[in-house]
Order: C-alpha cells, then structure tokens, then sequence
C-alpha cells in the first residue's frame, strides 16, 4: 500500500512537470532538435539576448504586470475596505457577488466586450490608433480587481472589530487606525494579492489578444506569433527564464515568511529561557 | 473617598432595531472610584460601558465628563481607555510596541516611552518580556498586556469589558487581587463589567445592578447582598428565598402560615410584600422547637456545608446547614429577625427565589446558555 500511494504521486507530479521539464531541458540543446540531445550550449539564450523584439516583448510584460498590478491592489483594497465597512447586510453580500462574477466570466468574452468598449470609446472621442500600453493597463487592471478583493476581503472580514477600536481607544484618528492597525493586519492578504494580479498580468493571452496593438506586444503575445510559424528554440530559453523568475519569487515569498516567524519564536525563546 | 462626581449620565435611552437596550439610565460615577456594572447578559451594562468610551452614541439623553457635555466626542479624544473582553492586542506589534502604541500616537519622545513601558510592565508583573510576540502569551499574560497598554496614557477611567471572563477560575482570583491593586497604586477610576456576581462583590467600591435596560439598584457590595431592593436584586446577588408574605404591622411580618418578628417597618398596614431570606440565616431545629416544619427533598454536600432543599407547604426553600440532615426526614425551622429583609412588590415578584425547579445540573446548563449568548 505505502509503495503504491508513494507510486502513485510521483506518476502525478511527473505528468505535472514533464512539460516544463522537456521545455527547460531542450531550451539547452544545442543542436535545436526535438529529437535528440546533442549537448549542452547556452546558444539559445545567446539569441534570445541578440532578438530585441523579444526583449521589447518582455519588458513591455514586466511594466504591464507591475503596474496593473500595483493599481489593481491598491483599488481592489479600497474597494474591499468599504464592502467590510458597509452596515447593510444585503448590500454588502451584492457587492461581494457583484466583485466575483467577472472571474467566472470566460476570458474571451471579457476580452471581446472590452475590445467593443475601447471602439466605442476611441469613435466617439474620435481618437485615432487608440489600442496600445493605455487600454492593456485598462484591461489588466479590471481583470486583476477581483482577484485583489478576493484575497483582502476575508482578511477584514476575519479583523475582530475591537483592534479597531482599541486603536481609536487609545488615541489613533481613523486615518491613524487605518494606516497602523487595519493595513498591517490585512498586508498578508494584500501581498498575495499583488502576487497574483502580477502573474495573471503577465500570463494573461486572450484579453491581452483583442486589446493590444502590434506596436505594444506582450511575452504571451508575441510568443504566440512566433510559434505560428515555427518553434523557435530561443522561445524555449525565454520559457525556462520565465519559470525560474516566478520560481524564485514565490520562493522569496515563503522564505521571507517563514523567515520572519522563526526569528521572532527564536527571541521569544530566549527570553523565556532568561526569565526562569 | 474623594466623591467628586467624574461622569454623570443623564437619562440615557438606546435601542437597536426598535429593541430597547438602555432605559432611561441615570448614573453618577465618582473620582477614584471603583464601580461595577453586575447584570445578566442583554441588560445592557456593556452598551453603557461603550456609551463612556465613546463608542456609542445616545440615542437619548447626555452623559456628562468632568461637566462637559460628552455625547459627540469621539473615542480618540477621550480621557478614558478601554481593556476589551478579548484584549484586542495588537497581532503584528510584540508587548513592548503593544504598551507603548498609545505614546507613540502623542509622539512622546522613545526615553519617555522607554522608561514608562518598564513601569508598566512591572506593574503588571510581566518584566521580560518586551520582546515577546502577543501571540506566544497565555490568556493571563495577554490580558495583563492590554492592561499595561490602557493605562500607560494615565486615563482618568479604564473601561474593563469582562476582562477576566476567559481565565480560568484560579487566574481569575488572581486577577481579582491584581486588579485592586492596580487599582489602589494608581488612583485611577474604574468602571467594570461583569455578569459574575461574587467578582462584583469582593472587588467594587460601587455595584450597579441592571436588568432589562434598568439599574435596578446602586449601592456597596455589603448593601446590595443584606438590602436588596427587589426580588430579582436578591435571586441575582447570592442565593436567596423569596416568599410572599403580609407585613402586619411594623416588625411583625406574617409568611408560610407563621407570624414571625423582623426588624423591617415602615410599610403599610396589611401590605404585601417580598420577603427574602438567605439560606445561610436558616437554623434546622427539632420538628417541635420549630417555627416552620418542612420535609427535606434533596440534599447536596458542598464542602463547608449541606445545601438541603425543604419543602414547606409546597414552597421549596433552600438551606445551608453544617448538620447533616437525611432526604426525607421532617425538620423545624427557626429565623431570627434580623434574618428577614422586606421588599416592596416589584415587577419581578413571583419570578425568583423558590427552588422547586433547582438542581445543580440546571444552574450549571444555564450558566452556559449565557456565554453562548456573550458572543
């Protein structure tokens, strides 16, 4: 039984990882083959340096992502701070539903309602090329919004409500409570909120699809107009770096964490052991 | 005691959704002093409470501080700190920042700061541990912290919201001690919220018995136990039979069958009345020396005593004897006057103070029904 449900998950984790396994292995192929491993060269990483429409792509990603991100956390923590606020109990419960319907919402038809607004817009400004950095940040952010609210409303939700007015007891104006009380204890919530907008920003293909112009390309975007014609290797070197930045954020992230509560166990530790 | 008048509340009405909370409340609280507010839970004592520390407004009336019109202030200027039912530390702050939260607002310089966090912590008996994390504290030490963190901006009144309601017994007493003491050392008026009755009663100067939105009676813990104003002052403060009776005339009041001298005047002719007395004050006697005789239903050992359930002419009264009597067994009664403490007829006659329902498994039920409610 313990070796078959040992077995049993690595079978998972293999089909989890083959892919990208396969991707970060062949983007150091030298021969640039599927087929067979010649040997290891970073050749394809030397290209990918040398394309400047790739680099262009990827840093057009990482300003996009950075900030809708930043714009949806600081919104969508607004918003959730005066959903939490609300004192009707009917209103407060639509507006969380109202926050959550866009994530069901399919990607295409977000993307195609967005494209239709941005037209509609642009005619009756009467506004020229109007598709670009502008309504990408647009469309990002309010893709983001939700995700934001979601991960900061049950922070304030689970905030028992005398912190808050044991904080205004002791002297703090509401703007004081705000800033020294309520945002340090939902930070937790606003950090992987942030965490997540960034990387659905700079995932996202579909929406990004109708609301782009071929003068602003995103990494998802251009990537796909590459494949189209055929699989460059360089695409697998810029795949591999992808995986081991958003690796090593989200490691950051947990270590940064963990780290934290460790040393604070460790002092509280050594003060007992002095009391005694 | 200094009885300067700090905060007076003046005909204070809430209600929330149409239900009454508070009731047209009057209630003057002095310098120093050290005054509870004892009640069930929903009698409004906690809503009174956050009514003085600014946390809700009247929806009638005024309450008064220092003898300016308070109603409109806001919690943050307020004289007044508050110790919360369930402490309220701060999480991402240690003990030290904890304590020191409410002088760093005042932007007092760190020395200052510095030097009275130490204070503090030794008045509350937690030195060393400055920079432990909130929560690595057990209940005691938290609640020791929020203590330390109330007063340290040398309030003229600290609020305390049922501050030791989830200690176990033994902290608790500790805590009882501790908190007089604090207290004593720092002058500092107190006004406490409880719905324990012997916590009211060892630890307050003043005890402020509500009920339904109502204080029912403002006196000294000795007051409050040996004159209760009315019957459900008696049931609620200790334990305590409640008979009907017909005061005949002065100091001769008639009950159970028995005219019996008392020490009570001053009510009318013929008039009924409330009468308690407390189990403690009953003598079990021989059936013929007996004023009373009633036959003994239940009998529970407590330790120091018997508490004996006796029926007399279908009226159950309880008794704490030192004599052990057997279940079943016929015996005398015998009250002295000075036992017997009179009451006017009140809305509450009839409701409390006979023990034909009691048992020891039923008070416990209902003691948890009450914390479920507290949530």
């Amino acid at each position: 039984m313990k070796f078959l449900s040992k077995f049993y998950i690595v079978i998972i984790f293999l089909i989890l990882y083959a892919p990208i396994l396969v991707v970060i292995l062949f983007s150091f192929n030298e021969s640039g083959s599927l087929s067979n491993f010649t040997g290891f060269s970073l050749y394809w990483y030397e290209d990918l340096f040398r394309n400047d429409e790739a680099l262009t792509a990827l840093k057009n990603s990482l300003v996009l992502a950075v900030f809708s991100s930043i714009l949806a956390t600081v919104l969508g923590t607004l918003a959730a701070f005066s959903i939490s606020r609300a004192k009707n109990k009917y209103y407060r419960r639509a507006m969380e539903s109202v926050s959550n319907i866009p994530m069901m919402n399919p990607d295409i038809v977000t993307g195609v309602s967005m494209m239709l607004l941005f037209v509609g817009v642009a005619q009756f400004a009467k506004a020229g090329s109007y598709l670009g950095f502008w309504t990408m940040l647009i469309a990002h952010t309010t893709f983001n919004l939700p995700y934001v609210i979601l991960s900061v409303l049950p922070k304030f939700r689970q905030m028992d409500k005398s912190l808050t007015e044991a904080a205004l007891d002791l002297g703090c104006t509401p703007v004081q409570t705000l800033f020294r009380v309520e945002l340090p204890y939902i930070m937790p919530g606003i950090v992987s909120g942030l965490m997540m907008s960034f990387t659905l920003s700079l995932d996202d293909f579909v929406i990004s699809h109708f609301v782009s112009s071929p003068d602003f390309k995103t990494l998802p975007l251009y990537i796909y107009t590459q494949t189209a014609h055929e699989v460059k290797f360089s695409m697998y070197a810029l795949c591999t770096i992808l995986i081991f930045v958003i690796l090593f954020l989200l490691i950051a992230v947990n270590v940064a964490g963990s780290m934290g509560e460790h040393r604070a166990r460790k002092k509280a530790g050594k003060i007992m052991m002095g009391g005694k | 005691m200094n009885k300067e008048v700090l905060i007076r509340l003046n005909g204070i009405s809430k209600a929330y959704d149409g239900e009454t909370v508070l009731d047209h409340i009057d209630l003057e609280i002095h310098d120093k002093e050290f005054m509870t507010l004892l009640g069930p839970s929903g009698c409004g004592k906690t809503t009174t409470l956050r009514m003085i520390g600014g946390f809700e407004t009247p929806d009638e009336g005024d309450v008064f501080f220092d003898g300016k019109r308070f109603n409109d202030v806001p919690p943050y200027q307020r004289q007044v700190n508050t110790v919360f039912q369930r402490y309220a530390l701060f999480p991402h702050l240690n003990v030290f920042d904890n304590i020191a939260f409410g002088l760093r607002i005042q932007k007092r310089p760190d020395a200052e700061i510095k030097t009275k966090v130490k204070d503090m912590l030794a008045l509350v008996n937690l030195k060393g541990f400055e920079r432990r994390k909130v929560s690595t504290l057990s209940g005691g030490q938290q609640q020791r912290v929020a203590i330390a963190r109330a007063l340290i901006n040398q309030p003229k009144v600290l609020l305390l919201d049922e501050p030791l309601a989830a200690l176990d017994l033994k902290l608790r007493k500790d805590m009882q001690n501790e908190l007089k003491n604090i207290q004593h050392q720092t002058g500092i008026t107190f006004i406490y919220v409880t719905h324990d009755q012997e916590e009211a009663l060892s630890m307050s100067d003043t005890v402020v018995v509500m009920a339904h939105g109502q204080i029912q009676q403002i006196g000294t813990p000795t007051d409050i136990y040996n004159e209760p104003i009315n019957a459900f002052v008696a049931d609620f403060i200790g334990e305590s039979n409640i008979v009907d009776g017909i005061m005949l005339d002065d100091y001769r009041v008639k009950l159970a069958g028995h005219i019996f001298d008392c020490v009570d005047k001053g009510f009318g002719k013929n008039e009924p009345v409330d009468v308690v007395i407390r189990p403690e004050d009953v003598d079990v006697v021989a059936t013929e020396k007996g004023m009373l005789r009633g036959l003994v239903t239940a009998v529970t050992f407590k330790g120091v005593h018997y508490e004996i359930i006796v029926d007399v002419k279908g009226f159950k009264w309880m008794i704490q004897t030192t004599d052990f009597v057997a279940e079943g067994e016929t015996i005398g009664l015998s009250i002295d006057p000075d036992a017997f403490h009179i009451m006017k007829k009140s809305e509450f006659s009839g409701m409390f103070g006979d023990y034909s329902s009691f048992s020891d498994e039923l008070e416990k039920l209902s003691d948890v029904t009450e914390e479920i409610e507290e949530e």
